[in-house]
């Protein structure tokens, strides 16, 4: 990318909020069930029937509203956007128009140096999605499937504050992680709980003035976000370099083929005609609601990362890591209450083999089939001696198996680390009977075999004698 | 005792005639669909005759009389305006849109008074989808009012009007968003009540203008509105504007004494606009309150002459969203040749709706767009606001506002409909009452040329039971609502 041009970025988050029954209506919003079987006569926008607002999903976005520190609005109202389209039975849309329930708030990033951006978030608001058309299979004929209509959406619309495709990610990741440690969210990208279209604009570096955005839509996966963010930036440069101009428009992300094509321009774009809906009543809360909801919060991601490095030690990194979901960070905590060992070493493990382990078969970690205290007890056995941290990755891939308890797995493989110092001297003299050029060349100065030696006797115990004692008996006796 | 005459009772005295066993429900359905059979042809004033599902209700009723498990209207028989959805049903609205449709649900309206006990014997014509002063925008062809079939019954429920005034049904619901309970109440020589908005449910009732919309009644005499009203009223969670408030039993409240009544009467409503006579009979009917102990009061609403246009902004506005919905996807006329998504659309709403429903949706999509939103509709709702205070303030001196309902008695069908306009300013009394979500009746007060007026009277919110006074107090003075059109004795 030309050093020339400045990216300019906003993002406007779509995420589904996580209610048995819809925004409008008591139909159910469980995914992928038979088309059309979960819309009622109000979500089928039958004549005569009326909205009526699920309470939560008003103390849903007002969670949101605190955790990002912004201001939950007293009075919010619902409106209507007008458009025709045959998923959208009503022929509008009840969304929040100029009163949303959420107003500015924020959010900070993580630089690549370390350091932290804030990103402003102009508003979320709450509004119901629309249904889905389905082309595939139908003879030349639309199909309409109305489930998803009535879905409650949080719409939550960010500043123009991002300068980068990774900055861009960046901040949707921290809100995919908010939203589920709120619990409002169950954050699913593949069955389009959270989707996010982008807002991208360049400008000549030091340019006030913003340049013509488009608007990109169907962005449905972090890396698409990423990929589709970085091809618009360099097709806008392209063609800003070349003399020419970017059309305001709106462009569709096609992942298949890597690139954004145009879906319609601002002179084909809908007069929405918004106003308040009055069929529902202004949405007001008051302090003692606000109160009730703030005391419910949940530690949040920034201020656990913060108490994981304080509290346990552990290097900020990980710790961000190990925060990215709540469900990890218990397991995190729950481990470490589990044993003596360093919280370090705990979170090693599970930044290492668990959750390589649960990557391999796509499982999340409430799902593991390690559990904390199993892996607890793992470590335990490591801090005390009985097993070398190299023997134990066989005990968790015993554990993984279901082998047993660690001390049962450690007890039936035999894996039980060798202490026993006259066992491991008598090795050691062994391994270097057997190899005298080598304790010739060591004895010379050649110190660095110490390693080789090391090995040699790992080897011939089965990895299982203890690395501490072996490298002091093995000093003892070549240093002699 | 015979049937013959059964058509003629009213609601309160044919509940005791049930309870009496003097008849019953199936000998009282049979009979008022044998009235039905022999003037509906002339009047129109239904679009669908529920004859079986009568009968069998009324079956059903007579069973629980003779169980004595009468409930509150049991066996009582009505019809309802076909803007209610009522389950198996065919509901039009009046509409070429809805013409084959048939409601899976009864709306709460139609649910509570069933469950009240009453039978419904048909759907009531009315005004495409409730827009229009004089039933003749229903695609079904207009209504005849039983005073002279060559008038009007007023609209949007010309047709309930005219199956009560008619003596098919002993009462009607409607629905009222600028006087369409009342005008035509009015025009029939009927009582007319729209309740407080948020009062009765909307849940069912399809929409017009939602802010507006209120269900009500049309019967033949006060107590028979305050009885039917009884068994409709009240919260419904199903509708977020219903208002959680007590239903007092209106009817055993009735109260004839007048002392210490204030009346406002607004000077405006007695300009140029009015016609001499209806004016006439008006001003005696207000007298009369007096002689009773009612003081007249002037009082001042200086924003009412701006209701008309304040309405014809927020009303259209409203329904040019809620009537998206007829898009001939899911449900309603759908035309048969279309091309693509758009000559879809096109062509089913072309062909679906009547002249009348578009221009008001052309007029709310133009008052809502931008660019036009706060000159037409912002600055409507802001006056539609000073309209309702004008009221409050007025309610803290007055127990009721008086005045005429309607300018003129009926007028000649076909007789203004090339001027929309004209056709507006029929509401031009009624109209503020809605604007304000108040509550308002019509109760006959004299004829004009053989033909009726209404004296009309507003109250406060949730009022409902003093304008049920005043005009039962009326009522028992006065003999308008015993008269009958004579070809319907």
């Amino acid at each position: 990318m030309s050093a020339r041009w400045e990216v300019v970025i906003g993002l406007e988050i779509h995420t589904q909020l996580a209610t048995r029954s819809k925004i409008f209506s008591g139909a159910s919003t469980a995914y992928g069930a038979e088309p059309n079987t979960q819309a009622c006569l109000v979500d089928l926008g039958y004549p005569g029937v009326l909205p009526v607002v699920n309470k939560s999903v008003v103390r849903m976005a007002a969670s949101f509203g605190l955790a990002v520190n912004a201001t939950v609005a007293r009075r919010s109202v619902f409106a209507r956007k007008n458009y025709f389209y045959p998923d959208l039975p009503k022929g509008y849309q009840i969304s929040q128009y100029e009163l949303p329930i959420v107003e500015r708030g924020e959010l900070f990033i993580d630089r690549e140096d370390g350091s932290q951006k804030r990103i402003g978030i102009t508003r979320a608001h709450l509004e119901e999605d629309a249904g889905k058309s389905i082309h595939e299979g139908l003879d030349g004929f639309t199909g309409i499937d109305l489930n998803r209509a009535g879905t409650p959406l949080l719409e939550i619309v960010s500043e123009p504050d991002l300068r980068s495709a990774r900055e861009a990610v960046a901040y949707m990741r921290k809100i995919h992680t908010i939203v589920r440690y709120l619990g409002i969210s169950d954050g699913n990208m593949q069955e389009g709980s959270f989707r996010c279209d982008a807002n991208v604009s360049v400008r000549p570096k030091g340019d006030e003035r913003l340049g013509t955005r488009t608007e990109l839509k169907n962005l449905n996966s972090f890396r698409f976000v990423e990929k589709a963010i970085n091809f618009e930036i360099e097709r806008q440069i392209d063609l800003l370099e070349d003399g020419g101009e970017v059309v305001q428009e709106t462009r569709l992300y096609d992942a298949d083929k890597d690139e954004t094509r145009s879906m319609r321009s601002k002179e084909e774009a809908n007069d929405y005609r918004y106003f308040p809906d009055p069929d529902l009543l202004p949405v007001e809360i008051d302090d003692s609601f606000i109160n009730a909801v703030q005391a419910s919060l949940p530690e949040l991601p920034d201020a656990k990362t913060r108490r994981f490095v304080d509290e346990f030690g552990l290097r900020a990194e990980d710790a961000g890591i190990l925060t990215v979901s709540r469900q990890l960070a218990d397991y995190f905590e729950a481990a470490c209450a589990a044993t003596a060992a360093p919280a370090q070493l705990v979170a090693n493990w599970i930044l290492g083999d668990l959750s390589a382990a649960l990557n391999k078969e796509a499982l999340d970690v409430d799902h593991s089939r390690v559990t904390a205290p199993m892996l607890a007890s793992l470590v335990e056995r490591i801090h005390d001696n009985t097993i070398s941290g190299k023997i134990a990755k066989a005990v968790f891939d015993g554990l993984w198996a279901g082998e047993g308890s660690v001390d049962e797995i450690i007890e039936s493989r035999g894996l039980k680390q060798i202490t026993d110092a006259s066992a491991i001297e008598s090795i050691v003299a062994e391994v270097i009977a057997n190899n005298p050029s080598q304790a010739e060349e060591y004895r010379a100065g050649k110190t660095k075999l110490l390693g080789y030696f090391v090995g040699q006797v790992m080897q011939a115990t089965g990895g299982k004698a203890n690395p501490g004692q072996v490298n002091a008996i093995l000093k003892q006796k070549l240093d002699s | 005792m015979s049937t013959d005459s059964l058509h003629t009772q009213t609601l309160a005295e044919l509940k005791a005639g049930l309870e009496n066993r003097d008849f019953s429900a199936v000998e009282l359905a049979e009979a008022l669909l044998a009235r039905i059979d022999a003037h509906d042809a002339t009047l129109n004033a239904l679009l669908t005759v529920t004859a079986e599902q009568a009968l069998d209700a009324a079956r059903q009723a007579d069973d629980r009389i003779a169980n004595g498990e009468a409930r509150a209207l049991e066996g009582l028989p009505i019809v309802h305006k076909d803007i209610f959805c009522t389950r198996g049903v065919r509901t039009t609205c009046g509409s070429r849109m809805l013409d084959g449709f048939v409601s899976p649900y009864d709306a709460t309206v139609v649910s509570r008074l069933a469950d009240a006990g009453t039978i419904m014997l048909g759907k009531a014509n009315m005004d495409e989808f409730a827009m229009g002063s004089s039933n003749e925008t229903s695609y079904y062809g207009p209504v005849h009012n039983p005073w002279n079939p060559a008038c009007s019954p007023g609209g949007s429920s010309g047709g309930s009007a005219a199956a009560v005034a008619g003596r098919l049904a002993p009462a009607a619901t409607g629905t009222d968003t600028g006087g369409s309970i009342r005008q035509p109440a009015a025009l029939t020589n009927t009582v007319g009540l729209k309740p407080t908005y948020g009062r009765v449910s909307r849940y069912g009732m399809i929409a017009f203008a939602s802010s507006l919309d209120q269900a009500g009644v049309i019967t033949r005499s006060v107590e028979d509105a305050a009885l039917l009203l009884g068994g409709m009223a009240g919260f419904d969670e199903r509708d977020s504007t219903s208002i959680d408030h007590p239903v007092p039993d209106y009817f055993s409240a009735l109260e004839e004494d007048l002392s210490g009544l204030r009346v406002g009467v607004v000077r405006q409503h007695f300009d140029a606009g009015l016609e001499e006579h209806t004016g006439a009979a008006v001003r005696e009917a207000l007298d009369l309150l007096k002689t009773k102990g009612a003081e007249l009061v002037d009082v001042d609403l200086p924003n009412i002459d701006l209701s008309v246009p304040t309405y014809y902004v927020v009303a259209p506005a409203e329904c040019s969203s809620n009537l998206s919905r007829f898009d001939g996807v899911r449900f309603g006329h759908r035309a048969d040749d279309a091309e693509d998504l758009l000559d879809l659309y096109c062509k089913s709403r072309g062909e679906g709706f009547g002249a009348e429903v578009k221009r008001r949706i052309l007029t709310g999509t133009y008052v809502l767009s931008a660019g036009y939103y706060d000159a037409y509709y912002l600055k409507a709702q802001q006056v539609r606001a000073l309209i309702a205070e004008d009221f409050r303030e007025a309610f803290a001196n007055v127990d009721v506002i008086a005045g005429p309902t309607t300018p003129t008695p009926a007028f000649e069908l076909g007789a203004k409909t090339d001027d929309p306009i004209t056709m507006y300013l029929n509401d031009i009394y009624t109209i503020g009452a809605n604007l304000a979500g108040l509550p308002a009746l019509s109760v006959p007060c004299g004829f004009v040329g053989g033909l009726p007026v209404g004296l009309h009277l507003v109250g406060g919110h949730f009022a409902e039971q003093t304008l049920l006074n005043v005009a039962y107090s009326y009522q028992r003075d006065t003999d308008w609502h015993h008269r009958c059109p004579e070809a319907y004795a």
